[in-house]
């Protein structure tokens, strides 16, 4: 390995990185987003909005992220809607984080149990209070192993954003080793990128994971 | 809106081949990671140290690293590590095997360890042999678990094959591409037809098996 | 005694079964009134109806004299005077059992948080728990939780108090400690409407105790007559099931 080449490239990569990390939150906070508003729409069943929804999810959830992708960049732009390729790639990967993480909350809500409603009307709660004070908090903790899960499926999905000209870490990668054949050093650049992007999600979301439960349930 | 690209010549049938290579990339990779993945899942349960640690490794390293990672790894860097030339296809069915027999030997430990106790006890105490236990007992019960979460993996594996595009293998997307490309002039629009049908093409292969696996969750709930 | 709750030929059906059958009943304050009755007989969906978990469907019920309709925004302040405890405890898991006690108090009565502690931690302390108030419900056993239950509906200082089936889930060593708090609300005089199982309980705790059977009231007298000397054969029966002879 050449430790020259890896210094030259590095300045590259942490542009990449930075970018990467950029639009992976914003396309990941547009999806708690989606998440949290869709989750309520099916969770009261409120009609059409809750059939709106379920076909989405179901669109988003049933098709890969670069079709999407390519779908919004390439296409949209011929029926005269066109943005920059950064806000695309962060609302491509809303609208599917956002199908996934409706799943997690509305499955959270409805694990709730129902003698838990029941017995905080019998205490006297409005439907409002019910709702913040016993249901909501119980679903948040309930959702937490799915929604911990989903952001690093999201995070790991931003390595697509190179099919639509972003200048992520896999265009970097691609392009430098395109152009100079230091396959090793990329490759190696690009993992440990992506463990730094990755690892200390997934650490911190096991110990918020076995925090939530323990309050909850436990063990 | 371009989607009159896709009726001439023989266009939509050249798109349905491509997703017919993608399909076919993950049905091999599926069928390879099901088998794989019940045998490594099994071994886990045997809560051997050494098994245990390998295990640890692989699931984090297919937790955190994406797909893609690993397909240019393998791709890219098995020619110039090993001095083996991979084409495409065999690189993107390692990298999908390596990815699906994780997803799947956590599905059976779980499978596996969700079993009760009091299951396996209550049919020594019926009289049956450990033979018996497994064979009536037991393997029903987690066949009946692992059934819909495969086929939800098959579902998840058509999904991630659309990255092989990437690596530059003929499949829909790039199919589609050519499509656009050889009509620039005479449809400029054809980027919203052609992708807007491989979106629904995707969902059509999708969903009906995303529909059965939930159908048979529910179905085989307790 | 003034008359508390009374209720007039309530009905309620679940499709085709007939759950509750124009039942009529009379409690008055300070009362403690003992339904039992074959499982399936109605007396919890009743218990239910009172505070309006489920919708009444024919009959009126009045509390203090009030008529109590299924009209939501009134149900809440019809709910305030009427604590009930469930079977399964269900208390919040998310909360302290001090948070569990004052939640309700301090959202829906408006009370200042540090009077209702104050008030929350007597109660806890005359059942015997105040050591746990820092505590999240999972750290408990299931006859400490329900005992925090009676607590959590007790601060909210109900008329009338609601008691489902609250030792049914209990191990049998627990079910003790539970029903000794019951008798000494029924020394002082509360409102209560307790179903149970436990026959040795309902006959220490009852002023008067109810046969429910196919929702209709079959039979209802004084503890003492109730089991001693039953009048209709369908109690006989009933009252059978719980001896045993070899």
């Amino acid at each position: 390995m050449n430790f020259e080449v890896i210094r030259d490239y590095l300045p590259l990569y942490i542009k990449a990185f930075m970018l990467t990390i950029k639009i992976g939150w914003i396309g990941i906070a547009l999806s708690l987003g989606i998440g949290v508003f869709s989750a309520f729409i099916l969770h009261f069943k409120i009609p059409i909005a809750s059939q709106i929804v379920k076909v989405y999810v179901e669109l988003f959830r049933n098709t890969p992220l670069l079709v999407q992708l390519f779908f919004v960049y390439f296409g949209l732009p011929k029926i005269g809607i066109s943005i920059s390729a950064e806000a695309y790639g962060a609302i491509g990967l809303g609208l599917l984080g956002g199908s996934y993480m409706t799943e997690s909350f509305r499955s959270g809500l409805d694990a709730v149990k129902v003698s838990q409603t029941e017995s905080a009307l019998a205490l006297g709660m409005s439907k409002g209070q019910l709702f913040t004070s016993v249901i909501l908090p119980q679903a948040v903790t309930l959702s937490v192993p799915a929604v911990v899960a989903n952001l690093i499926f999201l995070l790991k999905e931003t390595s697509v954003f190179s099919a639509i000209s972003l200048m992520d870490l896999m265009f970097t990668a691609k392009d430098l080793i395109g152009l100079y054949y230091n396959t090793t050093e990329c490759l190696v650049m690009l993992v440990v990128f992506y463990i730094f992007m990755l690892l200390p999600v997934s650490i911190l979301g096991s110990v918020i994971e076995k925090k939530t439960r323990f309050k909850m349930f436990g063990d | 809106m371009g989607f009159e690209v896709l009726l001439k010549g023989n266009n939509m049938l050249r798109l349905l081949g491509g997703l017919g290579v993608a399909m076919y990339i993950s049905l091999i990779s599926v069928a390879i990671s099901i088998f794989l993945g019940i045998i490594l899942g099994a071994l886990m349960t045997l809560k051997n140290p050494v098994i245990n640690a390998f295990s640890r490794v692989y699931l984090e390293i297919v937790r955190i690293m994406p797909q893609m990672v690993l397909l240019f790894i393998v791709y890219f860097g098995a020619t110039k590590v090993l001095g083996i030339n991979l084409s495409a296809e065999i690189s993107s069915i390692i990298v999908f095997s390596f990815w699906g027999t994780a997803e799947m030997s956590d599905l059976v430990r779980g499978a596996l360890s969700g079993i009760d106790k009091i299951q396996y006890e209550s049919s020594m105490a019926l009289g049956m042999n450990t033979r018996q236990t497994y064979f009536h007992v037991i393997i029903p019960q987690i066949i009946r678990r692992l059934i819909p979460l495969s086929i939800n993996l098959i579902t998840r594996m058509i999904k991630t094959t659309s990255l092989v595009m990437m690596i530059g293998i003929v499949e829909v997307l790039k199919v589609g591409q050519q499509i656009i490309e050889a009509n620039r002039k005479s449809s400029p629009n054809a980027a919203f037809g052609v992708f807007a049908t491989i979106f629904l093409l995707y969902f059509l292969a999708c969903y009906p098996i995303s529909c059965l696996s939930k159908y048979l969750e529910k179905k085989w709930e307790n | 005694m003034e008359e508390i709750l009374r209720v007039n030929n309530l009905s309620k059906r679940f499709e085709d079964i007939e759950v509750l059958n124009n039942l009529s009943l009379s409690v008055k304050k300070g009362e403690v009134v003992v339904i039992v009755g074959p499982s399936g007989c109605g007396k919890s969906t009743f218990l239910r109806c009172l505070n309006g978990l489920e919708e009444i469907e024919e009959g009126e019920i009045f509390l203090d004299g009030e008529k109590v309709s299924s009209n939501k925004k009134n149900m809440s302040k019809t709910r305030e005077k009427i604590g009930m405890v469930f079977q399964s405890y269900d208390l919040f898991p998310h909360k302290t059992i001090l948070q569990n006690i004052t939640l309700a108090p301090i959202k829906v009565k408006k009370r200042k948080k540090a009077e209702v502690e104050e008030e929350a931690l007597k109660l806890l302390d005359r059942v015997g728990l105040l050591s746990k108030k820092d505590n999240y419900p999972r750290q408990l056993s299931g006859g400490q939780k329900q005992r925090v239950a009676i607590v959590r509906a007790l601060i909210m200082h109900p008329e009338v108090l609601l008691l489902d089936e609250i030792t049914a889930a209990l191990d049998p060593e627990m079910v003790r400690e539970v029903l000794d708090v019951v008798l000494s609300l029924a020394k002082e005089g509360r409102t209560m409407l307790i179903v149970t199982h436990e026959m040795a309980f309902a006959k220490a705790v009852a002023d008067r105790v109810i046969f429910l059977e196919n929702g209709k009231i079959v039979e209802e007298g004084s503890p003492k007559e109730f089991f001693e000397d039953p009048k209709t054969d369908r109690l006989k029966k009933f009252l059978e099931t719980f001896s045993y002879e070899k």
